[in-house]
């Protein structure tokens, strides 16, 4: 095989590699920063009555969005591979947990508060995590974080593997079979269909109106501004008022952030949870051990140099003696 | 990379290839494995594969099967450069390897700073990012298969 000369290799390389940048690749400037624009909301469970405007206005302003599923499915393969079907009338009315038609439902907890038996109420959907794992490992792409610290999940790529709810802490999206690209693709052998989960109202937010389910509230449970405000308010009325902070530190920090009167181990025994109803227990930094090993990987390629330069020099000593001592 | 038995031999060449290869099948089975397909294909069912299935297991071995590969690249390349360089020369093979392997480090460079906390790509950006990654390795898979039958070597003599 004949050889070809470096400068050749590199000129050649360099000139693909740039035209394809030219075509199409955003440059490594569409990595913003996202921390200092990132808003979060604040909601206050000890507000809340449990009238579910919320979950009513949710519903009114994203219906446009919510899945139309083709009937019939196409049959999958292998069989252990389940349908996930909302659509019908009933199910799609389905308001005490999260569905691909219901984003936001209404967690109810019975807490004794100063020796009374206290009814709470607790606003739940997608927490928006700062560093988010459905976003981190959806393998399309189609999960993504935006600027502003929402988690959106793009319904056009979205192929339903189901991925992002395994990784996600709190289990929130949801799934709908018979719609979307996989249709398109091998509906038979790979994808179900398309995550469906809060999205905090982007497009209302872009158009510089609040996420439905904060202006539907008649009582002002929630409020939505900059991150570090939210968080400095939390720690205010917590200070104060001697509340309790959720979601502040969960999973690495979210862009959700709860008060409440009583410990959230003690919310978490007392609200129903299973499939579409999360928990409120302590969360790790799911992301963690990969960003640790993110910081290892900028050291591998030093470390390798510095190792063979070792090898060289120490071949080279090796010879040397040899040729010394006429080995 | 070949071991080609003229002159001085290093334990480098018969060393390097080996693990290179076990590099290269980890981070494709982990890099697979990052897509919902082991489960539903029962492969994840065999004994001794679960950990196919679980994602933060395959994503956590797919970054330190990287850190090896970086090492494993580096130290190849300047070992190459300091020690082999006079005697071999590389073969296209060599260097559509080379290319395909930057090609799949650049990527997996962008995609491990994608999934930094603070850091926010374009939708485009990240599609891009993902779907080429696995082109090129899928890529460098099909040309290595073409090069092992064609016993097509790395190095040759100068």
């Amino acid at each position: 095989m004949s050889t070809i000369s470096r400068r050749t290799f590199l000129k050649q390389g360099l000139a693909v590699a740039c035209a394809a940048c030219a075509s199409q690749v955003p440059l490594p400037a569409s990595a913003k920063p996202a921390g200092p624009g990132e808003l979060a909301t604040l909601i206050d469970i000890r507000k809340c009555i449990g009238c579910e405007s919320c979950v009513e206005g949710c519903r009114e302003a994203n219906s446009a969005k919510y899945p139309e599923p083709q009937h019939p499915f196409p049959k999958m393969y292998p069989a252990r591979v389940k349908v996930a079907d909302w659509s019908s009338p009933e199910k799609r009315e389905v308001r005490d947990r999260l569905t691909p038609y219901n984003w936001l439902f209404v967690q109810e907890a019975s807490v004794v508060i100063d020796g009374e038996e206290t009814a709470l109420n607790i606003p739940r959907r997608c927490m928006h995590c700062q560093n988010p794992p459905c976003a981190d490992l959806c393998p399309w792409g189609a999960s993504r974080k935006l600027d502003n610290g929402i988690t959106l999940i793009d319904p056009d790529i979205c192929l339903g593997g189901k991925k992002c709810q395994v990784v996600c802490p709190w289990d929130i999206p949801q799934r709908q079979t018979g719609v979307g690209l996989y249709l398109d693709l091998l509906p038979n052998f790979a994808g179900n269909g398309v995550m469906y989960k809060c999205d905090r109202c982007y497009n209302r937010i872009e158009n510089g109106e609040l996420p439905a389910c904060i202006e539907a509230c008649p009582e002002n449970v929630q409020s939505i501004g900059p991150r570090n405000e939210i968080i400095q308010a939390a720690h205010r009325i917590a200070d104060k008022e001697g509340a309790y902070i959720y979601g502040e530190t969960e999973n690495g920090g979210t862009n959700t952030i709860y008060l409440s009167p009583v410990p959230f181990d003690i919310l978490d025994q007392s609200v129903a949870k299973g499939k579409g109803k999360p928990h409120l227990d302590k969360v790790k930094n799911q992301m963690a051990n990969a960003d640790n090993l993110a910081k290892a990987m900028l050291i591998a390629p030093f470390a390798g140099l510095a190792a063979a330069a070792g090898r060289i020099y120490s071949a080279a000593k090796t010879k040397n003696t040899d040729e010394r001592t006429g080995v | 990379m070949k071991s080609i038995s003229v002159g001085r031999i290093f334990a480098e060449q018969k060393m390097i290839k080996p693990i290179y290869l076990f590099l290269l099948f980890l981070m494709g089975l982990t890099g697979f494995a990052q897509m919902p397909i082991f489960k539903r294909y029962y492969i994840a069912d065999v004994p001794g594969l679960g950990w196919l299935a679980q994602f933060y297991v395959t994503h956590a071995l797919h970054y330190i099967g990287a850190i090896l590969l970086l090492f494993l690249l580096v130290y190849s390349a300047v070992f190459y450069l300091g020690m082999l360089r006079k005697r071999f020369g590389l073969t296209i093979t060599a260097y559509v390897n080379i290319a395909l392997l930057g090609a799949i480090v650049g990527t997996g460079i962008f995609r491990v700073l994608k999934n930094l906390p603070d850091v926010v790509f374009s939708p485009v950006c990240t599609m891009f990012i993902d779907i080429s990654h696995l082109g090129f390795m899928l890529t460098l898979s099909l040309f290595g298969i073409i090069t092992m039958a064609t016993k097509s070597k790395w190095l040759q003599q100068r």
